[in-house]
């Protein structure tokens, strides 16, 4: 069976809430009540017809073709199937998604996998700020599954990360690992200015990052633990993996301005 | 030729390559069991380590737990790339194999050098690995979590000891499949042991937890003395008789026993097809004049594993 396609028939004239559209909420739904369903986020109705063309097809199975930046909560806590986003997308792709696996071929906005809890997000271009960190008011960010970012990503990625592995296959902007309570990011271009600022605990893969003075050197230890993650990335990333499984990697504990149990594993260390 | 029946009685069984076949049968008992994977970074250190952890593990008589190495493992096979070695351990309750599993992984492989240790068993229930050994770490244990697993590293003096969070427990493992080989000499007797164990040795998820696969001191339930729940099996020994009653004809002068534990009743059947073929090839001189089971008359073990159906 062919997937439940959306077609966007005009760039929004709003931000849109996108988080109706999984497959969760739309399983046994027919096409006249999807037609029907909300969007708006202003006091100006908008339904899922009024925005998109919309092919039945297996509700397990999404495919929206023709992405916005306004197209935000997309992905919003599902728990199984699929989603494809042939475009870009708004803020808060896949917010406190529990499982399944959503794919955005273009750039994400901020916010991307804030609250994730498990399954797999892809993002084709590059992810805005705040990638896997927290909303407003929550106490950590991402805490399961796993994020992958072709492109590059904005600040703070992996802010308050609790769980779950982030990979970003080119740079990030400043301050990746921020407060970082656990998990693991890896970036495998260069790393923004003050990596991993007050995290806790938790890894930061780089192929170029700067530590920042309250990080201590301890050494290129080979871990054991490199070829184990490197082994369970391999499917998603081969940049990753080359990374986290190839030459030595010099190794910083920090930030010991705070608790001090992170590690920056360091390819290029400047 | 003699062996006993089920009732205790001597019948006649059947003759293979000249060697003398029981009408018997192994009788074994439900066991938990669970496996592990221990790596290193040469196959030399994960051997180690693995003879260290599955030491002092004959029998749950008095070693807690019975243990062995069931196969050597490429790179390819194990999770961290590196050379390693699969070991089963099986024990009578949950409780007893979890905290066999714990004192042995603590102190034998945690302290080898580059060793880690992983689950090897996908079982019903999960028994503490990592989970528990991480406060050796004191605070400074890492978890990991990805794949469906959690991984422990806790930093040692030669860097990082990795451990699997928990392993696999099984309740459908079969303790005490056995062979009683008995030859016409001490040295072709052991020679038929240690090629049927040779054999045996390469079935997936059966082990031989006796010392090179071999008992030379099988037993019977009870003894004359208060306290003692087994003691030498008088019926077997050569010397004895005229003094018990013995099973062994005048031309026995030594038996031998292979005790098998599997992960399945399956693996301890294949295990002892398998080594009744490789004694049986050898024929009486060479090897051994005849082949029997050990059992209790068949009430106290729920696996009764018969010669006749495991005949090559």
């Amino acid at each position: 069976m062919s997937a439940l396609r959306f077609q966007l028939r005009a760039p929004p004239p709003q931000r849109l809430d996108c988080s109706a559209l999984t497959p969760d909420r739309l399983r046994g739904v027919s096409l006249a009540e999807i037609a029907r369903l909300p969007l708006q986020t202003t006091r100006a109705a908008l339904s899922v017809g009024d925005v998109f063309t919309i092919a039945a097809g297996d509700a397990g199975d999404i495919v929206i073709a023709g992405g916005s930046p306004l197209m935000d909560d997309i992905g919003a806590g599902m728990t199984a199937g699929t989603i494809t986003i042939e475009g870009e997308v708004g803020i808060r792709a896949g917010h406190g998604m529990r499982g399944g696996r959503l794919r955005i071929t273009g750039n994400a906005g901020p916010y991307a996998a804030t609250g994730l809890l498990g399954g797999e997000i892809e993002i084709g271009g590059d992810a805005g700020d705040f990638l896997g960190a927290p909303g407003a008011g929550e106490p950590a960010g991402m805490a399961g599954g796993v994020v992958v970012v072709r492109g590059s990503a904005g600040a703070r990625a992996a802010d308050r990360l609790r769980r779950g592995v982030i990979v970003i296959e080119g740079d990030s902007g400043d301050t990746p690992a921020s407060r970082m309570l656990a998990g693991t990011l890896v970036i495998c271009g260069r790393a923004g200015a003050a990596p991993g600022y007050l995290m806790r605990r938790g890894t930061m893969f780089a192929q170029h990052a700067t530590p920042l003075a309250t990080f201590s050197a301890t050494g290129s230890v080979d871990h054991v633990f490199r070829a184990l993650l490197a082994r369970a990335l391999a499917p998603l990333s081969a940049k990753a993996a080359t990374l986290i499984g190839g030459a030595a990697l010099a190794r910083f504990s920090g930030d010991l301005a705070g608790l001090g149990k992170g590690e920056l594993l360091i390819a290029a260390a400047a | 030729m003699p062996g006993m029946n089920e009732a205790g009685m001597i019948e006649a069984g059947m003759i293979v390559n000249g060697v003398r076949i029981d009408e018997s049968f192994a009788e074994a008992f439900d066991m938990r069991g669970t496996a592990l994977i221990i790596t290193a970074d040469t196959p030399a250190w994960a051997e180690t380590a693995a003879v260290s952890l599955t030491g002092f593990a004959t029998s749950i008589i008095a070693c807690g737990v019975e243990a062995g190495i069931d196969a050597r493992l490429s790179p390819e096979e194990t999770p961290d790339g590196r050379p390693g070695v699969r070991v089963l351990l099986f024990a009578g309750s949950t409780g007893e194999l979890q905290k066999q599993l714990q004192n042995r992984v603590g102190q034998c492989v945690l302290t080898s050098p580059g060793a880690a240790c992983y689950a090897g068993l996908a079982g019903i229930e999960p028994l503490k690995l990592g989970d528990a050994l991480r406060y050796f770490a004191d605070g400074f244990q890492i978890s990991k979590r990805f794949g469906g697993r959690r991984f422990w590293r806790l930093p040692v003096m030669d860097g990082e000891f990795v451990c699997e969070g928990t392993t696999g427990l099984t309740k459908s493992a079969v303790g005490g499949g056995n062979l009683l080989l008995m030859g016409k000499s001490v040295a072709a007797t052991r020679h038929a042991a240690e090629t049927a164990v040779a054999a045996m040795a390469a079935v997936a998820g059966a082990i031989m937890p006796f010392p090179g696969g071999i008992v030379r001191s099988g037993s019977k339930v009870g003894s004359k003395y208060k306290g003692l729940v087994a003691s030498t099996n008088d019926a077997y020994c050569p010397t004895l008789r005229g003094l018990a009653a013995s099973a062994l004809e005048a031309d026995i002068a030594s038996v031998l026993e292979i005790v098998i534990d599997g992960l399945t009743p399956e693996a301890v059947a294949e295990a002892m097809r398998v080594g009744l073929a490789a004694a049986c090839a050898l024929g009486p001189e060479a090897g051994v004049a005849r082949i029997g089971a050990g059992n209790y008359g068949g009430k106290l073990g729920k696996h009764h594993f018969h010669l006749k159906d495991l005949m090559p």
